[in-house]
Parts: structure tokens; C-alpha cells; sequence
């Protein structure tokens, strides 16, 4: 377990309709008061410090805050940190094991991204569709990856790279498994 | 080339830590003792301040302050600045109004600053925000250029008296209005350029820090240029001395010009950071981003050609009307006087242009330089007139095009430019055959059996990149030199440090800088580091906007590598024990000429701190060395973007089919950067031509102001683009570089029209071309069909 709520000078007032949640991220588990209006994007950025998950609008609107809940893609915008006690979550610092996730990987080798803000977003987004198997075509990634801003524009390449991780043996039904249990393991190798 | 050299297409360095969440964006650092600041906004978009009351604020949950302008006017801390001086053709300077960081008597738009809230917490400032009572005296309020320059329109600041800032020209009237005496055919035309939002997916932020003990302050923010931030908030603005101020831009997500500027934000966080005497800290959500972030483009412009009886240009003018928004933002002034009709001549040998220009005050954004800045908008002009012209003249728009051409260079243009080098024909005759320019009236009848309206539209842009000579900018009105720095450190082991004034914001900057140092001193790239970003690593620089950071900041890198060779050789020298003149350095080797005697970089850097081979006093230890480059000329990408598309006539949707891109952009360090860089340009120049809008309503609120009002372009929008280039080296810099970071952004607005129009069979339709749009612009044809019959 891990000590929780770094910054506890900001959260000397004791919020009202607080509550005690634990979140499980990345294969961790985090015990930590939060009110009750607390987004689950602010807890991860504001309360555990994982800042690789980027707030763009805060609103819903363009999915930098995609991470991953219980194998579904989810802004965690748009959630509460208290809705989601108990709920598998996985963020951008969860997915590499090591070794970086094949779709990490096909974004660096298709020069997928120029400023990285919508990076993490774009992957976690790729990953929980190609889990889906929503990549039969072109057309079927480009529709599906629509939730996902990049205003450096980088869509042609997001396309080939997700295709390229598919090509290179990342079976669409074990991709999510695959970063699961790879957080899994490691979060046992710490313990 | 060496596999890591120039040219090679080396995945980037900076890569690992974006796709593992461990970039470091402003938002992303946590300070000690931190405060958060929220600006209570104007909610109109003109109005006296009459009073503000924020007794009821100061008592809420965990407020540390709330400062208004009364209290900047107190410690005497002054307005934002424009800079970049422009007079009018009677010679006036530009009518600049007061522009405080905290509103100061009035509001000027939706968005303008009343006040700032810094508490423990964001929500608590939130909250403390909206018990602040302000009186307004709510004023009419004006939105739109051409009705503010009208009479009896609402004064937006006193000093312009017809909310004219200036009424600039550029060009031989007398000259140009004789060619369109003697002109066979003109053709003219009336465009607006939207005004966008740029809309980087990281908002803007700040952090502002005290240092109590040294007098110090520290600014951590979204910018593109931090040298510029600190030389402006000290000199101009004045929170704090230039020495004790320390601006770090890290990680930064995009920019796109909207984060050259210094905003009202950041100076509140350094200077409330003393005042509280805790950080203070700021991030826009993203309504105050589409609010208060500075807008783009925004030009309506009546545009004129003409031409003699074979179908040759012989003359250009243009009348511009440019909305400025309430205040004038940083650089807001040169976009649409000296970045835009000095590029009016496009890539053709036109004899004569005029262009005169009117920069207007309204109740909306400041409008600045977004991505392209100025030379979008001439582009737009030029490449919709030649097409335009040679649909009346009945001539194929390429073969008009190429007719036109500049072809002999160095080529002056009547409008302040020498062309250096290109080879327009090339770049055209290349994308025609890529995008099987022959095969389309085909795809054009297999369209229209399904009953799809399918065009094709050209576009042979230029811009004027790598700015600029500081002389020549000086002369032009501009407050600063637009050189860049560097400065190269070997360390002992041989890896290097490369500090650079130019800022990497999705550029890769860490690879393609590392790739020229690994280039010239065949040192692995892994051993290169660039350091930008942070005013207290870097001396000096101007930052990375205009697509100059390779032209002008890898050329200060290059002289600052030949500074360190130079140095090198003489350390060799004595460590070879041989005359210096002899000394030879090639592929990370220092040999004497003609033997096979030699030594190694990392040896040689080695040698240079022990200084045991030679006399202190002869040669100065240490192997480190800096450059200023000033550039001798702008650099000029040009280059042909073809677009292909479908309309479907019953519901507007326009499907972009192919795209073609073959762009000259000089020596490539990266092709793979580039080809990146290329798409997003033309990602953005496609969105502003069908979807993207910022709409103010005529009581001058935002209607665009979420992504679900401002249509992005997104990932289902584009199709895959071809990409191909040619090659003229510039011979205006030490590398042969171009430039690449704006060309599609320039190039495929006017593309994108020019197809429309194509597909429609005529011109009457704006961007942005939405479905609604297209839809009734082709059953205006439908209506000339039924009439025709």
C-alpha cells in the first residue's frame, strides 16, 4: 500500500461530504479521503500524483483523460474517484512492464503523436480498442479513435500504428489481459 | 549521412518519457505551500467597471487574496505590451490602447480579466470567485471588423477613435492601379478568413514562486519562447528585475503561436506569488482557453487580379480589413501588416502589388499569430485569385499556374521579398503526376454515376520563414532582433550538452538538434542532450515560432560546432604533437593530414580539461563554446498541395479523397519529423477550411467556446496524405533549411476551397465549409439547373 494524499497542506480543510474510497490503479490499491465531487482524473493527478494522465477540457470532449476501468475506455473526466472504489483501473504509467506495450511502441516506431499532451489518452484509447476489436478497417480505427483529440494532427499516424501493433501479435482479445496481468506481476514483484 | 545524421529518419529521443505519462507539463509540478489562483472574467463583452465588492469573497473557505487592477496600478506594475510598432501610411504610429493584466476601469471583451481569487484550493477560489459583486455599466458592444469602423460604432478604446489601429499599405499604388488600366481580364474576389481558436490540447498555465531570501521569482509556464516571456515581463511590465527572474517553460503540449505571448496570467502568478507569499498557480480550463487564449486569422478581404492577353499576371491588389480583438496581444500587429502582404506575390512574378491593411479594435479576443500567422491569409488571397483567374481565362489551373511561375532566382518581389532559391515547376510537375492529375476527369464522371459532386483544387504556396535578419525587422517596426543562440558544451567524457534559445514543443527539437551535433562531430546521439526551455540553463534566445528553429537556431548550433572543431584542433595539436595547420577532424577523428596519427573526440575533449599537453597560457583549457546567428535573409518554403474531394450533394458532407503534398523545405534533417509536421499543418489548414469557426453573437458573447461548439478536426476528418518533396537547398543559411512546421497549415486552406468550388462549378461559399454550408451551396446549383432548363 502506498502512502496516499502527498499533499496534505492543500487538504487541511477538511472537505464536506467526504468520503473514504480505496482505488485500485495499476494493480495498486490507494486508501484516500476525497470529497465527494472529486472527478477520478483529479484524484489521480491532484491526490496519487500520476500525472500522466492529462486533463484537456475537463468536460468529456477530448478523451486525454482516457484511461482504462475494469476493460472499458472511460474519461475519467467524466467519473467520480468515489464511483469507481474497488474497479480495476489503469493509467498511461501502468501499461509499460519493462518492456513498453506493444501499442507505446507502434506510436514511437509510426511517429504517432508531436507534443505527447494527447499521448497517453490516444494510447489508452487504442489499447481498449483494439481489446474491443473495433479495428477491422481503416475507416472502423478512424471512427472509433474520433473521441480523442490531437491538434498536432497526427491521425494518419495514430491509424498505422495501431494497425502495425496489431500486426505485430498483439491479439486485440489479450491486448488488455496482456497489460493487466503485466501489472499485476509487478505489483507482486513489489510486495 | 550517418545513421543517426542529417537526413536519417531517427525515432525521437524525447519519445519514451510521452508515452509513458512521465512528460512534465506546467500542470504537472507540484510546488511546496502552493496556492491556486481562478480570474473572475468579464461576462460582457464591454462595460465600465463601476465598482467591485469583494468583502463577501474574502470571507469564504481558504481565500488567501483576491487582487484586482486597482492594485497593480498600486505597485505600479504596467500594461501587456505590443511588440511590434506599425505606422499608418500618413506616417501616425499605431493607436494602442492600455492593456493591464486586471481590468482597469472597463472590460473589453468576454473574457477580459476583473480579478483573481488565490486560495488553497481551486474549488475554494472557484467558489470565492462568484461571490464577488461587480457594478457594470454594460456598454454596446461591437464584434465584427468592418461595422467597427463604421460610423457611431461603439469606441473600444478612446484612443482609436474609429477603433482603426492603423491603416497600413505596402506596395506602388501608381504602379499597380496602371497595370489593371492595361490589363486584359481582372478577376476579384471577396474572402473571409475565419477566425479560429488554436486550441493546443494543453491549456495554458503558470506557476509563480518568491524566493524571499534571494529577491528571486520563478515562473514555470506554457510558453514557446521563455527568454522573450522574462525580457517582457522585467523590462515592459516590470514584476520583477530581469536577473532575479527564472522563466522555465517544460514540457509544453503545443502551441501553434498561442503560447509565444505574454498573457495577463502568468503576470498575476509572479507578481501575487510576493503579495501571498506562497506559489501561485494557475491552469485555464478549457472555457477560458477559447475565451482568452488569442484567436487567429480574422480577415475580410477584397482581392484583385489582373492579367494581359496571354494569360500572365502583371498586377495584385488587396484590401484588408483585420480584426485585432480588444487589445493588441504581443506580436498581434506584424501578422496581418508585415507576416501577411509581403507574401502576396505567392510563388508567381507578379510586377506590381498593392496592399493596403486596416487593423481594428472589437469587443472580442486578442487576435495574434496562429500557426502560419499572416502568411495563411495571403496564401489564401493569392492561391483563390490564380484559380478563380484561370477558371475565367478557361485555362487549366496548373498549366496557369506554372505560366506564372517565378523562375529565375534571386527573384524581388515589388513587395519587400528576395526569393533565394526554389523551383516551383518541379514541386507542381511532381504532384501532378502523385496525385494522377490526368486520371481525374475519370473519377470525376465515376462521382457523378453515383451522384457525388467530386473537384479538385490546387495550391502553390509560399511562405517566408527562418525570421528574420534582425536588421531587416528592425526596420520593419519589430522591438527585438529575431537571432537565436546556442551553446555547445563537451564535457571531460566527450557527451555533449547543446543549450539552445529555441523551445521544443512537439517539434522534436532533442532529436533533430542532437542529429546535427551527431552529424558534425560523429558522436552517438545518445551522448548528445539539448537543454532548452529555462532561462537560467540558456542565456539567451528567441524562442521557437515563423518555422525558424531549424533555419536559425540549428544554424547558432552549427557555428557553435565550429567554434568547438576549431578548438578542437588546436587541443589535437599539441596532443599530436603536430603543427595545428596540419590537424584534419572528420567522422569524430582528428588525424594529421597525410598520416595515419589521430586521436578521438572523446579523447581530445579529454585532453582539453586535464591540460596536461599544453600551456595554460597558451591555450585556454576546457572545450566549450557559443554562437549568436543572425539570419541574412527569411527562408522560403514553397510547394504544391493538391486536393481531392467528394461532395454529396443531398447532405453537404464533403469527403476528402486524396491529398497530395510536395513541399520544398530545403536540406531535411528528419524526414520523418517532417512528414509529421506535415501532416498536422494540413490537419489544421483542413479544419479551418470545413469545420473550425470562433463565432462571437452580436452582444459579443463566445458561442464556440467548447469542443462541442468548435469543430475540431478529428481522426475520422482525414484521409492518408502523400507526402512528397524536392530539394533546393537555401542558400540563405549554413544548413541549406528551409523550414516545415506551418506549410500545411498555409497550404491547404486554400486547397480545400479551390476544390470545393471545383466540385460545385462556382465560388459562392465561405469557410468554413460545413455540411450545412456545402448543402446549400449545392442546391444553389440545383436552382441554376432548373432555371438553365
Amino acid at each position: 500500500m502506498l502512502e496516499v494524499d502527498k499533499d496534505r497542506a492543500r487538504h487541511a480543510v477538511q472537505p464536506q461530504h467526504a468520503f473514504l474510497v480505496t482505488l485500485k490503479v495499476n494493480g495498486e490499491e490507494h486508501r484516500l479521503n476525497v470529497d465527494a465531487r472529486t472527478t477520478l482524473l483529479d484524484a489521480l493527478r491532484d491526490r496519487l500524483h500520476l500525472t500522466g494522465t492529462k486533463k484537456g477540457c475537463g468536460l468529456g470532449q477530448c478523451g486525454a483523460c482516457t484511461i482504462i476501468v475494469d476493460g472499458r475506455r472511460v474519461v475519467s473526466c467524466l467519473t467520480l474517484a468515489v464511483m469507481n472504489q474497488g474497479k480495476e483501473i489503469t493509467t498511461i504509467e501502468g501499461l509499460a512492464n519493462g518492456a513498453l506495450h506493444p501499442v507505446q511502441q507502434a506510436f514511437i516506431e509510426h511517429d504517432a503523436f508531436q507534443c505527447g499532451y494527447c499521448t497517453p489518452g490516444q494510447i489508452m484509447s487504442a489499447v481498449g480498442l483494439i481489446q474491443e476489436g473495433r479495428t477491422r478497417s481503416d475507416d472502423e480505427i478512424r471512427e472509433n479513435m474520433s473521441g480523442n483529440l490531437c491538434r498536432c494532427g497526427a491521425y494518419t499516424n495514430i491509424v498505422d500504428a495501431i494497425k502495425d501493433a496489431i500486426a505485430h501479435g498483439l491479439d486485440p482479445r489479450e491486448a488488455m489481459t496482456q497489460a493487466v496481468e503485466a501489472i499485476a506481476q509487478d505489483a507482486g514483484r513489489e510486495a | 549521412m550517418t545513421g543517426t545524421g542529417i537526413g536519417a529518419p531517427v525515432r525521437r529521443k524525447e519519445d519514451q518519457r510521452f508515452i509513458t505519462g512521465a512528460g512534465r507539463y506546467t500542470d504537472d509540478l507540484s510546488r511546496p505551500g502552493q496556492a491556486h489562483a481562478y480570474f473572475l472574467r468579464s461576462p460582457h463583452a464591454h462595460a465600465k467597471i463601476l465598482s467591485i465588492d469583494t468583502a463577501a469573497a474574502r470571507a469564504m473557505p481558504g481565500v488567501v487574496a483576491i487582487l484586482t487592477g486597482d492594485d497593480l496600478a498600486a505597485d505600479k506594475i504596467g500594461g501587456l505590451i505590443c511588440g511590434w510598432m506599425i505606422h499608418s501610411k500618413d506616417g501616425s504610429p499605431m493607436k494602442a490602447g492600455p492593456h493591464p493584466a486586471l481590468a482597469q476601469g472597463k472590460v473589453r471583451y468576454v473574457g477580459d480579466h476583473v480579478a483573481v481569487v488565490i486560495a488553497d484550493t481551486y474549488a475554494q477560489a472557484r467558489d470565492a470567485a462568484e461571490a464577488i459583486e461587480v457594478a457594470y455599466e454594460v456598454l454596446p458592444a461591437v464584434v465584427d471588423a468592418r461595422a467597427a469602423q463604421k460610423a457611431g460604432a461603439p469606441q473600444v478604446h478612446d484612443v482609436a477613435d474609429d477603433n482603426t489601429v492603423f491603416r497600413w499599405h505596402l506596395g506602388d499604388k501608381a504602379s499597380t492601379d496602371a497595370a489593371f488600366a492595361r490589363a486584359a481580364h481582372v478577376t476579384k474576389i471577396d474572402l473571409v478568413n475565419n477566425r479560429l481558436v488554436p486550441n493546443p490540447m494543453e491549456p495554458r498555465a503558470a506557476v509563480g514562486e518568491y524566493d524571499p531570501g534571494n529577491e528571486s521569482y520563478t515562473l514555470f509556464t506554457t510558453s514557446q519562447n521563455p527568454h522573450v516571456a522574462r525580457l517582457v515581463l522585467s523590462a515592459f511590465i516590470g514584476v520583477a528585475p530581469e536577473h532575479k527572474l527564472r522563466v522555465i517553460a517544460p514540457d509544453v503540449g503545443g502551441g501553434f503561436g498561442s503560447k509565444i505571448f505574454i498573457y495577463a496570467e502568468e503576470t498575476v502568478c509572479v507578481w501575487a506569488a510576493r503579495k501571498v507569499g506562497r506559489p501561485v498557480r494557475w491552469t485555464s480550463d478549457r472555457t477560458e482557453a477559447f475565451l482568452s487564449d488569442a484567436h487567429g486569422r480574422d480577415h475580410a478581404t477584397h482581392a484583385e487580379l489582373a492579367m494581359d492577353e496571354n494569360g500572365k499576371i502583371i498586377g495584385l491588389r488587396a484590401q484588408t480589413i483585420a480584426n485585432l480583438g480588444a487589445y493588441l496581444s504581443t506580436f498581434s500587429s506584424s501578422v496581418p501588416t508585415y507576416l501577411y502582404a509581403p507574401l502576396l506575390s505567392g510563388s508567381y512574378d507578379i510586377p506590381a502589388i498593392y496592399a493596403e491593411v486596416d487593423g481594428v479594435y472589437t469587443n472580442t479576443a486578442p487576435v495574434d499569430a496562429y500557426r502560419g500567422a499572416g502568411r495563411p491569409e495571403a496564401t489564401f488571397v493569392v492561391e483563390r485569385l490564380v484559380e478563380v483567374a484561370a477558371r475565367e481565362l478557361g485555362m487549366d489551373p496548373a498549366k496557369f499556374r506554372k505560366r506564372n511561375y517565378v523562375k529565375r532566382f534571386p527573384h524581388q518581389t515589388p513587395v519587400i521579398m528576395t526569393y533565394d532559391a526554389g523551383d516551383y515547376g518541379a514541386s507542381m510537375d511532381k504532384a501532378l503526376e502523385l496525385a494522377d492529375y490526368k486520371g481525374f476527369s475519370r473519377r470525376k464522371r465515376e462521382s457523378a454515376r453515383r451522384g457525388k459532386l467530386r473537384g479538385i483544387g490546387f495550391s502553390s504556396y509560399i511562405e517566408a520563414c527562418g525570421i528574420a535578419p534582425s536588421q531587416a525587422v528592425g526596420s520593419l517596426g519589430a522591438g527585438v532582433g529575431l537571432w537565436e543562440s546556442a551553446e555547445v558544451r563537451v564535457n571531460p567524457t566527450g557527451s555533449i550538452e547543446v543549450l539552445t534559445g529555441s523551445h521544443s514543443h512537439g517539434q522534436g527539437h532533442e532529436t533533430t538538434f542532437a542529429q546535427l551535433v551527431c552529424d558534425r562531430l560523429g558522436v552517438p546521439i545518445e551522448n548528445v542532450i539539448i537543454v532548452h526551455g529555462d532561462t537560467d540553463k540558456v542565456q539567451f534566445g528567441m524562442g521557437t515560432y515563423g518555422s525558424r528553429s531549424g533555419a536559425v537556431g540549428m544554424s547558432a548550433i552549427a557555428k557553435a560546432i565550429d567554434k568547438v572543431i576549431v578548438k578542437g584542433k588546436k587541443v589535437a595539436a599539441h596532443v599530436l604533437e603536430a603543427a595545428e595547420a596540419d590537424i584534419e577532424f572528420k567522422d569524430g577523428k582528428f588525424t594529421v593530414a597525410g598520416t595515419d596519427r589521430g586521436v578521438g573526440f572523446a579523447d581530445v575533449a579529454l585532453q582539453a580539461y586535464i591540460a596536461h599537453k599544453f600551456s595554460g597560457q597558451d591555450l585556454e583549457p576546457g572545450l566549450k563554446e557559443g554562437a549568436f546567428y543572425d539570419p541574412t535573409n527569411f527562408t522560403f518554403p514553397a510547394g504544391v498541395h493538391i486536393c481531392e474531394l467528394e461532395i454529396d450533394p443531398d447532405t453537404g458532407v464533403t469527403t476528402i479523397e486524396r491529398w497530395t503534398a510536395v513541399d520544398d523545405f530545403g536540406v531535411i534533417i528528419n524526414p520523418m519529423i517532417v512528414e509529421g509536421q506535415v501532416h498536422g499543418g494540413i490537419a489544421q489548414g483542413v479544419g479551418q477550411a470545413l469545420h473550425e469557426g470562433a463565432i462571437y453573437d452580436e452582444s459579443g458573447q463566445l458561442v464556440t467556446a467548447s469542443f462541442m461548439d468548435y469543430r475540431m478536426p478529428r481522426a475520422a476528418d482525414l484521409p492518408s496524405f502523400q507526402v512528397g518533396m524536392t530539394v533546393t537547398p537555401c542558400p540563405s543559411n549554413p544548413l541549406g533549411i528551409k523550414g516545415c512546421g506551418e506549410a500545411g497549415a498555409i497550404a491547404a486552406p486554400a486547397a480545400v476551397m479551390n476544390a470545393i468550388t471545383d466540385a460545385l462549378g462556382h465560388e459562392d461559399i465561405a469557410m468554413p465549409a460545413t455540411p450545412q454550408a456545402v448543402w446549400r451551396a449545392a442546391q444553389k446549383n440545383a436552382a441554376m439547373r432548373v432555371a438553365a432548363e
